[in-house]
């Protein structure tokens, strides 16, 4: 992994020299990296109206829930795990299961037991089963590294999702659950797109803090050297495996928040939306922003999700061949990010 | 392969007066001592029953030529090699702690190729060695006390490890391990790859946190010549055992050096 100490240095001038404020923008690619997404975004806005906009908004506030707890471990920790959608289904499908509404129970072609519990009941039990089949995780996972660290947790993400297809009494596998409804406290449901797109982003930034809390910290100081050198800060008294499978679990429990935050948002969940790909598309998302940033990680899921929604308007694209190219040109713009910034729009690190 | 001296007999516990060259005080019985040690990584033999010792205050250098187990001799106290045979004494108890727990006793590594955090600023690569320690005052206490012997690491505290020179993050490596106030420091190859004045700057410090400190150090080098001139006793290892043991004085005045470096079947 490379240092890019490069635009620390470049801020500090900006700040006692406003004069070199041009010259420094212009070879500034974070700054760039940032214009060009909030600018897309804002310009996205305009274009589609912003009803869309709500929407997307949501989606991002999702996406980047799952980037940002992610990047704690791929980019703070070193971990490479492509197995986080199992977490992200695992709290889905808990808040989908306890809160899917009864009356709808009739008319299902496979009949699952009902709970009809309140959102705000269940969400903290999706998040606490993330955590704790993230403990029993990564127990396992401990003793891996690297490329094998890689395999297991792909390994990871395939049973988590043949758990959700095939345990149907509990799931419905592929005929999904339905009828999940949005939060309420009291009389009040979070009914209105925007009313959630608010609940959403205050989630967001509730994670962000932490995040910021714990990388901060000098937790987040020994995750950082675990990164670089396991080893050596065994040596110096630290019991490693701790730090890994608290940031682990903590991570996971993050990813469960984000999936019961996807189940009462689309009110429907298969086992579709927890394939392996989606992890794949979470580690492709962390890395374009960059590693080991929090902020990166926004980014990221912000230029993702516009590329993804952004891309159903293009006039020239077939509808029914959107799906492939929105993940054709995602592949090409990783290639290519790889080869010009390996570090990520705005990170400091490569893997 | 005849050896001109062999010398891997456990003969540390009881052990002769040793002419200290550098007029200290050397107490009696070693404070860190391996007995019989032998390393098996898979068919490759490591080390083969190797005892040696290291008493308080003193400054040991362990030697030899690449691929004799020098290193290894530090990883078997750590705990991070395979070790088969022996056994680790720690002021003449057995060592039985887990890796992560023996900086905790009062032995500090400094690990080969000096491995700092280069991710981190200088300060926070200094306090990830005592980071077990929750006494802020006695942390700050140490931090000044190794800011003293190395003022390099005062003036750049807040800079990045990655942005200092090879020889500065050797300090700050020693810094780390003085970290933890050790009784012992382990240091693995602290000059390799430094170039030639910037080695015996790293001597010096050494010197120094000897003489002021009062640490005991047991160092593994392969700048012969540099490492006779500061430590009170070498032990020679060859092919995974010890092949010598004595003064600076004995061992420049034998051909041991010569016989397992440049492999001349020597007179003995």
């Amino acid at each position: 992994m490379q240092a890019e100490t490069e635009h620390d240095r470049s801020f500090t001038q900006i700040v006692r020299k406003p004069q070199a404020l041009v010259a420094a923008a212009r070879n500034n690619v974070e700054l760039w990296a940032n214009l060009l997404i909030i600018g897309w975004a804002l310009g996205f806005m305009l274009w589609q109206g912003v009803g869309f906009a709500i929407t997307v908004g949501t989606v991002f506030a999702i996406w980047a829930i799952l980037s940002v707890s992610l990047n704690l471990v791929v980019g703070f920790t070193g971990l490479l795990s492509v197995g986080h959608v199992g977490f992200f289904g695992i709290g889905a499908y808990t808040v989908a299961i306890l809160t899917s509404d009864a009356k709808y129970e009739q008319l299902r072609t496979e009949a699952i037991p009902t709970f009809g519990w309140p959102f705000f009941a269940a969400l903290p039990l999706g998040v606490l089963l993330a955590g704790i089949v993230a403990i029993a995780v990564g127990v396992v996972f401990n003793r891996f590294r690297d490329d094998i660290y890689v395999l297991v947790s792909f390994g990871f993400a395939i049973i988590s999702f043949n758990v959700f297809l095939n345990w149907r009494n509990l799931t419905r596998g592929a005929f999904g659950i339905h009828e999940i409804p949005r939060p309420a406290v009291g009389s009040w449901v979070l009914d209105r797109e925007l009313e959630f797109l608010i609940f959403a982003l205050a989630l967001l930034g509730l994670i962000m803090l932490l995040s910021w809390l714990i990388v901060t910290s000098s937790f987040g100081r020994v995750l950082t050297a675990i990164r670089e050198d396991e080893q050596a800060i065994a040596v110096f008294g630290y019991r490693t495996t701790h730090y890994k499978l608290a940031v682990w679990t903590i991570s996971a429990m993050m990813a469960g928040l984000a999936g019961g935050l996807f189940a009462s948002w689309t009110r429907f969940v298969d086992p579709n939306s927890f394939i392996l790909l989606e992890s794949m598309l979470l580690v492709a998302i962390v890395i374009l922003g960059g590693l080991a940033t929090i902020w990166g990680s926004l980014l990221g899921a912000m230029a993702f999700v516009l590329l993804e929604e952004g891309m159903r308007f293009l006039p020239f694209l077939p509808a029914i061949h959107i799906g492939q190219a929105r993940l054709v040109v995602l592949g090409i713009l990783l290639v290519l990010l790889m080869l010009f910034r390996p570090q990520g729009l705005v990170g400091r690190y490569r893997l | 392969m005849d050896t001109p001296q062999e010398s891997n007999q456990p003969q540390i516990p009881n052990p002769p007066p040793v002419a200290d060259t550098q007029g200290k005080a050397v107490h009696d019985g070693p404070i860190l001592e391996l007995s019989g040690i032998s390393v098996h990584y898979g068919a490759v033999i490591a080390l083969n029953d190797v005892s040696l010792g290291v008493r308080r205050g003193e400054v040991v250098a362990v030697m030899g030529p690449n691929g004799a187990g020098k290193s290894t001799v530090l990883k078997a106290i750590m705990g991070l090699a395979p070790v088969v045979a022996g056994e680790v004494f720690w002021r003449k108890a057995p060592l039985a702690a887990a890796t992560h727990e023996i900086v905790k006793e009062g032995i500090a590594f400094v690990p080969q190729g000096r491995r700092v955090f280069t991710h981190l600023t200088i300060e926070e690569n200094l306090e990830m060695g005592c980071l077990h320690l929750k006494d802020k005052a006695e942390k700050q206490r140490r931090l000044d006390g190794v800011m003293r012997i190395f003022p390099i690491l005062q003036s750049k505290r807040g800079d990045l490890a990655s942005a200092m020179s090879g020889g500065q993050q050797q300090m700050l490596a020693l810094g780390r391990g003085l970290m933890a106030a050790p009784d012992v420091l382990l240091l693995d190859e602290p000059t390799l790859g430094l170039a030639p004045i910037v080695v015996k700057e790293v001597f010096d410090k050494v010197s120094e946190i000897s003489d002021e400190l009062k640490t005991t150090i047991m160092i593994v080098e392969h700048n012969i010549k540099g490492v006779l001139d500061i430590v009170d006793r070498a032990h020679v290892l060859d092919k995974g055992r010890i092949v010598f043991t004595g003064t600076p004085n004995a061992i420049r005045s034998s051909d041991i050096l010569t016989h397992v470096f440049l492999g001349k079947s020597g007179a003995s």
